[in-house]
């Protein structure tokens, strides 16, 4: 071991920072300026992975504290499983996104790439804060930073389209985290003393159910990054931004800062004995489960395949939200592993839209009757990573769903459990076909034959997510074992 | 000479004021007042220091003792402020030198300084005496410097703005000079000290209800309380960029201060709560004035209007802190007080530089600029997002302290009106946001350039004061709650 884990866990959030000058200096440049970011990745991936390895082999808390900002407030952070799990995954698929984005950028011929790759940069350092925040005040800048850091990326275009979808965006994720998610924080920081993160809640037994009742609604909802419907249209807005954007943080890193959010304040500032007394449980896990119902009808009227994807997206994160307030640890391993598992699956789906875009010019889902015979790797991909978001063997999302399915059981919730189900019928009504067209129906357009694969960088990084969801399937023990060490 | 700290204070500045139309040369007396400033700012820092460690200092004007001379005593609560207003002043002069030969004709720079350096006395007197004549003395030389200031601007309007500040200002400070004449006729005295002891005898009668009332208005006239603002858009928007910046960041604190100082110090706040139901007013017109001033902040198209709007929805949060009533309220009031300086100099500087280079304020002039002029712009953006209360800047801070006294108060939808009221400053933040980065600029700016370092270095300055107080609170935290403490702990 070279360094302290506390040093490295202080790097994981520094070193995709200090890689932000070196892409501005070396801004006129692009190759080098890639390769900063390349080997600022591999960096954080290095951190990221020898941390779990002295996490796993020592058990040690590794933990900071800053200074107080404010009297009894400070920065504090601290490696636990979940955050652990999602650091994982922010950091290597930040790489595989890197990769992708070279080919998709220079592919499409994307101006002010510097900013991109700067803002990206910082959303990642955002990301590692959220992961390792031990309190919700921590948890709070970080969430705020990550949501003012992608702004510019979701506008990249500058087309009145991209404003447009950036104000959208901007509005709803500024609106739900100032009003309710500030607020919820300030109500628990005055109710408890505290804000830290604590095994079974920090809530005194005592504390009256109205006040802990409304703190619930107030942070479901205040967690605008977890899209429960109706706070969800942001995610949609969202995709005006480049393919690569919408892929790691539309899909990955800004959703599951929201889910994971919601895990945390369920376990540690609630606890699951606390969430199963409050009257104001059941109605969040309604809404949620009708904010997975809703979101797959809504996806499969959508002709827009990055659309489509969107609302894909807001009903799988549903699932998460569903798993933290069952209550029940299968539910919360279900919710924890379904963050990595729909990862993987959803930047893969991602991936294949930007490769389609950028290789056939094709939007609509209409128009790629046929495709998979010109592309054949990026559909076969897309049907992998689609087979993963339903949850069908031999793919890694059968084990995230299995668990939510079991602790929805465990929780004696049978409506839940049919919902989950009927959406599952669904993703597979909305999902599947996309590939099956590409490949067995005639192409409806003529002078199709130029269109060939995607850029190698797109190609590379699309079929390694699709072959990671096939491996989760097989390998999955390491992450059970981080998920259910959260309990 | 420390003895003498409180008096030399406000002296060197009223002194080097006429010094400056000797000095002729307007890059000497720029240095001049520099100087001047500094040196302001170095007592008052001594001042604090003194305060914190020894308790308040009482000094006597000339040696004549309390009743008959006048006190100047220096406690808490003002040598925070000293602090604040000497060292805006110092930082905005900085970046005067060069802001006002682009938007001042060259005869003018002397007037310039030496205006501003008599704004800044009156400021400063108003903080450090206890003498309520004297403050009226200083409110003036304040107020006519300031209308000095305003009229200046390059615009024609500037006249008509200053104008209309020198009518409000002149009926506020009317009616600040009536208060005071009936509070003497009562009492016999016009040591704040003195008043202090001796009002509560005549509580009962109705001149001094009266003469509070007088007070009241008149203050809020001054620190352009929502519905008293009018003044201050036109005011904002037309003075020079460098008189906006000190003006924002200085005067209206200082009109708070005195508010604070006359409810806490002088009538006590049992007397002002049960006098007038001043909580309710407070409320509604802090409440008002924040949704108000936003919302047109919002429809501006001039720049430095819509942050003058902006300064008056953040003057409603000073007043909501102090309807609170709470030493938590309070602790807020004072905390964003200090924090807005902070904002508002570095906003408004930033827009000077703008001004410097392209000679407007105009929002869609602004287009494309963040390729331009990218560390003023990033100033820019980062004042904005201060002044809308992101995490580790200074506004977070106010934001949270001011949530958390409401929330203690058990004003619950209050809170949330206060966080609702954030979005609309998120709202024409981002407006600015979008002209400068994602916008294709509609005037030929290819030769526009950077703001030059002598501004840039005064901004940044500010930005970074604007994180550090953000990040590190221990000082404007806590030198808040001791000033709240001291305030409410006695009834001077």
């Amino acid at each position: 071991m070279l360094m302290a884990p506390e040093t490295m866990m202080l790097l994981t959030m520094l070193v995709p920072i200090l890689a932000v000058p070196a892409i501005y200096a070396t801004g006129g440049m692009p190759n080098v300026r890639e390769t900063v970011t390349v080997t600022a990745s591999i960096i954080l991936i290095y951190l990221v992975s020898s941390l779990y390895s002295a996490v796993i082999s020592s058990g040690a808390a590794v933990a900071l504290r800053s200074p107080d900002l404010f009297p009894g407030l400070a920065l504090t952070f601290e490696i636990e499983p979940l955050g652990m799990l999602f650091s994982l995954v922010a950091s290597y698929l930040w790489l595989v996104t890197t990769i992708y984005a070279i080919g998709y950028m220079r592919g499409h011929h994307e101006k002010n790439q510097t900013r991109f790759y700067a803002c990206f940069a910082i959303a990642i350092s955002s990301v590692m804060g959220i992961a390792y925040a031990d309190n919700l005040f921590t948890l709070f800048i970080f969430y705020e930073a990550l949501t003012l850091s992608t702004y510019p990326l979701v506008t990249h275009a500058g087309t009145s389209s991209a404003k447009e979808g950036g104000r959208v965006y901007l509005g709803i994720l500024l609106t739900t985290s100032i009003l309710f998610l500030l607020l919820a924080i300030i109500g628990t920081w005055y109710t408890t003393g505290t804000t830290s993160f604590q095994a079974g809640g920090i809530f005194a037994p005592e504390t009256p159910s109205v006040i802990t009742g409304t703190l619930l609604v107030l942070f479901i909802f205040g967690i605008g990054k977890a899209a429960i419907m109706p706070f969800h249209r942001w995610l949609p807005a969202a995709m005006v931004a480049p393919t690569p954007v919408s892929a790691l943080l539309h899909a990955v890193a800004v959703v599951k800062a929201g889910v994971f959010t919601v895990l945390k304040v369920c376990v540690y500032i609630f606890g699951l004995d606390l969430l199963n007394d409050l009257p104001t449980t059941q109605i969040m896990l309604y809404i949620a489960a009708a904010s997975v119902l809703f979101a797959s009808f809504v996806a499969m009227r959508q002709d827009n395949l990055k659309a489509r994807l969107a609302y894909s997206t807001v009903s799988q994160l549903g699932y998460i939200t569903v798993g933290a307030l069952l209550a029940t640890s299968a539910g919360v391993v279900g919710g924890a592993m379904h963050i990595a598992m729909h990862a993987f699956g959803k930047i893969t789906l991602f991936f294949c839209a930007g490769a389609i875009m950028v290789a056939a010019h094709k939007t609509e889902i209409s128009e790629m009757r046929g495709l998979g015979r010109r592309m054949p790797i990026t559909m076969t991909a897309f049907f992998i990573g689609s087979l993963s978001i339903i949850g069908l063997p031999p793919t890694g999302g059968t084990w995230g769903k299995w668990f939510l399915m079991t602790g929805a059981l465990d929780a004696g919730q049978w409506t839940i459990m049919g919902v989950l189900m009927l959406s599952s019928l669904l993703n597979i009504a909305y999902l599947l076909p996309i590939p099956l067209r590409g490949f067995f129906s005639q192409s409806g357009t003529t002078g199709e034959i130029s269109i060939k694969e995607a850029p190698l960088p797109s190609l590379l990084a699309l079929s390694f997510t699709a072959l990671g969801c096939i491996l989760l399937f097989f390998f999955t023990q390491p992450l059970y074992e981080l998920a259910s060490a959260i309990l | 000479m420390t003895a003498h700290y409180p008096v030399l204070q406000v002296a060197i500045p009223l002194l080097a004021a006429p010094v400056c139309l000797f000095l002729r040369i307007p890059r000497l007396v720029g240095l001049f007042a520099i100087l001047v400033s500094g040196a302001a700012f170095f007592i008052s820092c001594m001042l604090l220091q003194q305060v914190i460690a020894t308790g308040p200092i009482s000094y006597e004007l000339g040696g004549w003792a309390a009743p008959w001379g006048i006190e100047y005593r220096i406690d808490t609560l003002n040598s925070y402020l000293l602090v604040l207003v000497s060292a805006m002043s110092t930082v905005v002069l900085v970046a005067a030198q060069t802001s006002i030969v682009r938007e001042l004709r060259e005869d003018r720079h002397t007037f310039f300084y030496t205006a501003y350096l008599l704004c800044l006395t009156g400021l400063l007197g108003i903080l450090a005496t206890a003498d309520v004549f004297n403050v009226f003395v200083f409110l003036e030389i304040s107020a006519l410097s300031s209308y000095t200031l305003i009229a200046m601007g390059s615009d024609r309007r500037a006249l008509t703005a200053s104008y209309q500040y020198l009518i409000m200002g002149t009926i506020g400070a009317t009616f600040i000079i009536i208060g005071v004449g009936l509070m003497y006729m009562m009492t016999g005295t016009l040591n704040m000290y003195d008043l202090a002891q001796r009002l509560p005898d005549v509580y009962h009668t109705k001149t001094v209800h009266c003469a509070f009332g007088f007070f009241i208005v008149g203050v809020c006239l001054k620190l352009a309380l929502f519905p008293l603002h009018l003044w201050l858009p036109n005011a904002y928007a037309y003075a020079p960029s460098v008189a906006t910046a000190f003006l924002a960041a200085t005067s209206t604190k200082v009109a708070v201060y005195l508010l604070i100082r006359y409810i806490f110090s002088i009538f006590g706040i049992t007397f002002v709560t049960t006098s007038l139901p001043l909580e309710e007013i407070f409320l509604i017109l802090g409440l008002a004035g924040i949704f108000a001033a936003s919302i047109s902040a919002i429809y501006r198209l001039n720049i430095k209007r819509l942050f003058a709007y902006s300064s008056v929805a953040q003057i409603g949060y000073m007043i909501l802190g102090l309807a609170i009533g709470t030493r938590l309220g309070l602790t807020a009031t004072l905390l964003h007080l200090f924090n807005h300086a902070l904002m508002k100099s570095a906003i408004f500087l930033a827009i000077g530089a703008v001004v410097y280079r392209i000679g407007s304020a105009q929002l869609n002039h602004f287009a494309g600029l963040g390729k331009k002029m990218p560390w003023t712009m990033a100033a820019l953006v980062a004042g904005g997002l201060s002044l809308i209360g992101v995490p580790l800047t200074v506004g977070f801070v106010s934001k949270w302290y001011l949530v958390a006294a409401l929330l203690d108060k058990g004003w619950w939808p209050v809170a949330v009106l206060v966080l609702i009221s954030s979005l609309l400053a998120v709202i024409y933040v981002w407006r600015i946001i979008e002209w400068i980065y994602f916008t294709q600029p509609r005037i030929i700016i290819d030769n526009v350039k950077e703001a030059p370092l002598s501004q840039l270095i005064p901004i940044w300055l500010l930005v970074l004061a604007n994180i550090y107080f953000g990040v590190d609170t221990r000082l404007t935290v806590g030198v808040s709650k001791l000033a709240a403490q001291s305030l409410f702990g006695a009834n001077l």
